[in-house]
């Protein structure tokens, strides 16, 4: 090897020292607002439903406003109608702020629920939309809301479903926020909604 | 004239009679007795419109020195009543039916109430209104048989002991009809 070749290795190793140098301070000393949280991708997904409003509901209705997300069922007596009559509390102590605040409520029990029963369903609740499909998309949408869904023989050949009975709220980015309980203090869901509402809704 | 003054009079009366009926708490004074056991607290949620089940709660005391047992349960308002327990894990709920009674050991209290055990009116004839009343009939082992009404409460109900809603128990739920999506 010649001393010229030499040369212009060493010049290439030292750039390459350079290159690698920059780029671990740039990762070091980047904002750590950058790191990815395993919520981030709640709710994204290729699920498509139908919903009551005559669309369909993908990740992408998800957008545009912010929405309060909860799935359930209608052969549910206790904590499916407690929730909906909670949300149904929220906004009302809400008022006009949460005027563009959508509900969607997702069955769990797409077999059971239809379309039409869905609709008479949540017809009461302002800017409430209830969503049902198949139950291949809705298994994909369960997925990618990261909840839990199933389907439980009750003694006489009924059935009931286990699901997570918390209620999601993602803002007008489709990005997930936080999430609230029916058992919360309403108060105090009220004011986390109102926060949200008044800085990112 | 007569019927002004008559109305206002039946119009400042009728707060002062719904408060005696309601007792001390604000609930209904709906307490019966069947044998050794007292049954209080008797209360069903509104249901949303064509919700297919409806839940019921209330609370009963065995005052006797032997344990009983809560058999069945039946309503003209539904196909069929089924004992349920509801519990939560990990922000999952899971609903179980009782098939082998409820028990209501002597001297105890066993109360039903929402995000725990229910009565589940199953195959509902017509949607359950808040302010009114749907009639259930309890059975008994040992006591026998109790029909009583229960007050129909708002959906965000959440009952019994203390748990009063914020947001106007008396109004007549589901109450926005006119702002269909």
């Amino acid at each position: 090897m010649s001393r010229k070749s030499l040369q212009r290795l060493r010049l290439a190793l030292w750039g390459l020292v350079l290159v690698v140098g920059l780029g671990a301070s740039w990762l070091l000393l980047s904002p750590r607002g950058q790191a990815v949280l395993p919520t981030d991708d709640i709710g994204r997904g290729e699920y498509q439903l139908l919903a009551t409003d005559g669309q369909t509901f993908t990740a992408a209705s998800l957008r545009g406003a912010p929405s309060l997300v909860f799935f359930g069922f209608t052969h549910c007596p206790d904590v499916c109608p407690m929730t909906l009559g909670a949300i149904d509390g929220w906004k009302q102590e809400l008022g006009p702020l949460a005027e563009d605040l959508r509900v969607w409520f997702v069955s769990v029990d797409p077999e059971r629920d239809t379309l039409d029963l869905m609709r008479d369903y949540v017809g009461w609740l302002p800017g409430a939309v209830g969503v049902t499909g198949t139950p291949d998309e809705l298994r994909k949408a369960v997925a990618s809301f990261k909840i839990y869904a199933r389907k439980v023989p009750v003694e006489g050949g009924d059935y009931a479903m286990d699901h997570s009975a918390y209620v999601m709220l993602f803002d007008a980015k489709g990005a997930y926020n936080q999430i609230f309980s029916h058992t919360e203090d309403p108060g105090l869901v009220v004011e986390r909604l109102r926060r949200f509402l008044t800085t990112q809704g | 004239m007569k019927n002004i003054a008559l109305s206002l009079l039946i119009a400042l009366a009728m707060p002062a009679t719904a408060a005696l009926a309601h007792g001390p708490h604000g609930h209904a004074a709906a307490k019966q007795q069947i044998g050794d056991l007292t049954v209080s607290e008797a209360f069903a949620r509104a249901t949303p419109p064509r919700a297919p089940v409806g839940g019921a709660y209330f609370a009963v005391t065995n005052a006797g020195t032997t344990d009983d047992r809560l058999i069945d349960a039946r309503s003209p308002a539904g196909a069929e009543v089924q004992i349920h327990t509801t519990s939560e894990k990990d922000g999952v709920m899971s609903m179980r039916r009782i098939t082998d009674g409820l028990p209501v050991p002597a001297g105890q209290t066993v109360t039903l109430a929402p995000g725990g055990m229910h009565l589940m009116v199953m195959g509902l004839t017509a949607p359950l209104v808040a302010g009114e009343h749907v009639e259930i009939t309890l059975q008994f082992e040992n006591a026998g048989e109790i029909t009583l009404p229960f007050e129909i409460r708002a959906l965000t109900a959440r009952g019994a002991a203390g748990g009063h809603d914020q947001h106007g128990e008396a109004a007549p739920c589901p109450s926005h009809d006119d702002s269909k999506p």
